[in-house]
């Protein structure tokens, strides 16, 4: 009877357990017994009936699970006459009660309000305490509850709760999709919702969500869940960057580096300095090697700043292994040479210095060829292509594909992000859904069609019988996109010729002064302007026709009146005709063209299955998350190419006329 | 036999009809046509205009029904059961004399010959 499980929903299956009144046995009503069900932790109340005689009265059940404990009273119904109505009102009244556990911490007053047809059970018989029962909504359809008590979000509850119950409860609806995903064309991405929840929410997101959520489901108030957590640590992390995190690598490998290129010197010096005098005087070939360590140490400096000493341009989520590995070499290598120094030339005062200095000029070759190595490993190898990245964008489905050579997925995706602010066209959150109008259509067609009369609110749940009869049922909606897009298309071309024709209008009035022509009459005398005036001034005729077409592209967002008249200035400047100018509004460019500079940089995420150190392969999948649409990156391998050779002698093209056919009949 | 292109070409025919041999499975008439507008016209050894593109008659089977019916070897066929074969391929040109529903094929030829004949005869009777 009570399940194992310990869910809400468990309570409201044991619930329906309870069989309805009017079901089961009509006579014999001994032994039914009243169910009511106390939670204390979450201040609601249920009541429920059921014939079977499991408990009797004044048993008490506790059930323990999760986070609260459900207290059960069983009662026996009042005697067993159950002749009048009268003798037991609530067996006559209680039908199927639902539980809306964890909802709100709304009065019970109201929601005495909002019982319907339980108006006589306030006081049930000498029950155990004064139950107070839980509102049931007004309809008694059992799988969609549209209106229920905590969904009102105008209601007067304070907003932290409702941010709670609004992530809560995204989270309960995202996890039943079942017949979400008939009615609204939005895909949410996980990165949403936590926007979401702080702005105010539109009609039509009132609508979709009021109809699908069920009632009797879902995480305790006061659960955050994981991926919210996720995300307002991200959120934090986006405000506060922390800026030397960028630098340690760096700094860490410039230190090695310094060492490195000064130790050669250190061991040069050291006997010089220690035991001058006991050095064995070393001629010609020690000079020779002093002339070949100098240029030596000059071209390891000069490529090292030249490979190495460059901003990096990203911060990676693992080690950068192949880095990590030239440093540990290096140091390594280092190390061992002044362990050996140490030991052999130090301690025992070393006398040989011809030796000491071929030592040291031997430490120099070794750095060179660890440069090598360097050189090979970080900017060689994966200068050869051998994968096919194909990258699509989420929201819009823009689409590239680039060549790239052997490369670790986080080394991959910093390459893929560099060719992605120059190719793809900017995201533009404005042109990613189909037109209110289409879609509203098709919902406005539910109402004409509606088979229950009694539906008066705009969002109120719609039977599943409705949603399967309005599935099948022709929708036309193709047809007024079609139309819808053809319009649109019209209406862009005609802001767009209006827009050239003032543009070019405008650059009519200004030219450029040359230095040599002659200073003007002091009758008609000219006013001169450097190109900030004279972009003020040619602005003004075209400024309403640019803000109508930037309207109608949806651009206004990327494009203030201050950057247009900026880009206006700088096409004066450089003699500029008026298309280009305009060849940065007509067409979306990539996303370089509206970066503002700052040094925080951008949060990229990457989410990958594989470890992200690992090599590029086949059939690899990752993507790269910012917080309102991702990239997804498939890999493909590019194919082996087999080459043959083919000989052709320049004397061997010849021709000749077709020859004569005979047939014979 | 020239032409010129886009006049009406005139020439002397001779009327031949062929009655068709079976042999086996197959109706034959006898001879092997080459030439066709989709041939090259300067390997004919029969046309005197070396850009005539028409259908020639190059061989004939000695005792076959053509050289009975008096078909000659370098006869230019003008027409075949009345299609036209001063321009068609050569492959249209077999197709024409090899229809496996007709028996007898009825061909207007032209040869030179001919064509000197009539002018010989004219010019006996010189036009008044």
């Amino acid at each position: 009877m009570v399940k194992g499980c310990w869910e809400s929903e468990c309570v409201h299956s044991f619930h329906r357990e309870g069989v309805p009144f009017g079901e089961g046995e009509k006579g014999g009503r001994k032994g039914t017994s009243i169910w009511i069900v106390l939670a204390p932790g979450r201040g609601q109340w249920g009541l429920g009936v059921s014939h079977c005689p499991v408990l009797y009265y004044n048993t008490l059940l506790f059930l323990f699970g999760g986070r609260t404990t459900l207290f059960l009273f069983a009662l026996n119904a009042p005697g067993s006459s159950q002749s009048g109505p009268l003798s037991c009102p609530l067996l006559s009244k209680v039908d199927l009660l639902k539980l809306p556990l964890a909802l709100t911490t709304k009065s019970i007053s109201e929601r005495k309000s909002q019982l319907g047809g339980v108006g006589e059970q306030r006081r049930p018989g000498g029950g155990g305490g004064g139950p107070r029962k839980a509102c049931s909504p007004p309809s008694r359809d059992m799988d969609n509850e549209s209106q229920y008590s905590g969904y009102s979000y105008k209601s007067s509850h304070s907003r932290s709760s409702r941010k709670h119950r609004d992530r809560r409860d995204r989270h309960r609806s995202k996890s039943r999709d079942g017949s979400r995903g008939d009615k609204s064309v939005t895909i949410q991405t996980p990165g949403e919702p936590l926007l979401d929840a702080e702005s105010t929410r539109g009609d039509d997101r009132d609508d979709n969500w009021g109809e699908t959520t069920t009632v009797v489901t879902g995480t305790s108030e006061h659960s955050i869940s994981n991926e919210d957590l996720t995300r307002v640590t991200k959120e934090l992390e986006e405000s506060t960057p922390l800026e030397c995190k960028r630098f340690i690598g760096p700094a860490l490998g410039g230190c090695l580096s310094f060492f490195a290129l000064v130790t050669p010197l250190a061991f040069l010096i050291l006997p010089q300095v220690l035991w001058r005098d006991a050095l064995e005087p070393c001629g010609t070939p020690c000079e020779g090697l002093y002339v070949s360590l100098a240029f030596k140490l000059l071209v390891l400096l000069i490529s090292s700043w030249a490979l190495f000493l460059r901003p990096p341009r990203a911060t990676l989520p693992r080690f950068f292994v192949f880095r990590c590995l030239l440093m540990v070499l290096v140091f390594l290598f280092v190390a061992s040479y002044w362990l050996f120094y140490g030991v052999r030339v130090l301690e025992p005062r070393e006398r040989d210095y011809r030796g000491i200095v071929e030592y040291a000029a031997s430490l120099v070759d070794a750095l060179l060829f660890i440069q090598y190595l360097a050189l090979v490993l970080l900017e060689v190898r994966h200068l050869q292509p051998a994968f096919c990245l194909k990258v699509v964008r989420s929201t819009d489905g823009a689409s590239k594909f680039y060549n790239v050579g052997h490369l670790s997925i986080q080394r991959a995706a910093v390459w893929v992000l560099d060719r992605y602010y120059s190719d793809f066209s900017v995201y533009n959150p404005a042109l990613l859904n189909l037109p209110k109008s289409i879609l509203s259509k098709k919902m406005t067609g539910f109402k004409v069609y509606s088979l229950d009369e009694s539906t008066t609110n705009n969002s109120s749940g719609q039977s599943r019988a409705m949603i399967a009869a309005a599935a099948r049922r022709r929708d036309n909606s193709h047809n007024e996109f079609y139309y819808e897009e053809a319009e649109m298309d019209r209406r862009v071309r005609k802001r767009k010729a209006r827009l050239v024709v003032a543009v070019e209008e405008a650059f009519t009035h200004i030219k450029r002064l040359h230095e040599d022509e002659v200073a003007s009459s002091p009758k008609h005398p000219r006013e001169v302007m450097d190109p900030r005036e004279a972009a003020q001034a040619i602005f003004a005729p075209m400024a309403r026709a640019m803000q109508k077409y930037l309207r109608t592209t949806r651009q206004q967002a990327f494009h203030s009146m201050e950057s247009i008249l900026t880009h206006l200035q700088f096409c004066i400047t450089h003699n500029m005709t008026p298309r280009a100018f305009l060849e940065r509004y007509l067409s979306p460019g990539p996303t370089m063209q509206y970066q503002q500079q700052n040094g925080r940089g951008r949060q990229w995420t990457l989410v990958s299955e594989e470890p992200v150190t690992s090599a590029l392969r086949q059939g690899l999948v990752f993507s790269l998350r910012r917080l309102d649409f991702s990239l997804v990156v498939t890999v493909t391998p590019l194919p082996f190419l087999r080459l043959g050779e083919e000989f052709i002698d320049p004397k061997s093209h010849k021709f000749v006329m077709r020859l004569q056919s005979e047939t014979s009949v | 036999m020239s032409f010129v292109p886009g006049q009406p070409l005139t020439a002397v025919v001779q009327r031949i009809q062929i009655q068709k041999l079976r042999q086996g499975e197959n109706l034959i008439l006898g001879f092997s046509i080459g030439g066709g507008i989709d041939q090259d016209p300067g390997q004919n050894p029969f046309s005197d205009d070396k850009t005539d593109k028409g259908i020639y008659v190059t061989r004939i089977t000695p005792g076959g029904p053509a050289n009975a019916a008096g078909l000659r070897m370098g006869d230019k066929l003008m027409q075949v059961n009345g299609w036209d074969m001063t321009m068609v391929t050569h492959d249209q040109a077999r197709k024409r004399l090899t229809k496996k529903n007709e028996d007898v094929v009825r061909l207007l030829v032209t040869r030179k010959s001919l064509e000197e004949a009539v002018k010989q005869s004219m010019g006996c009777f010189p036009r008044q």
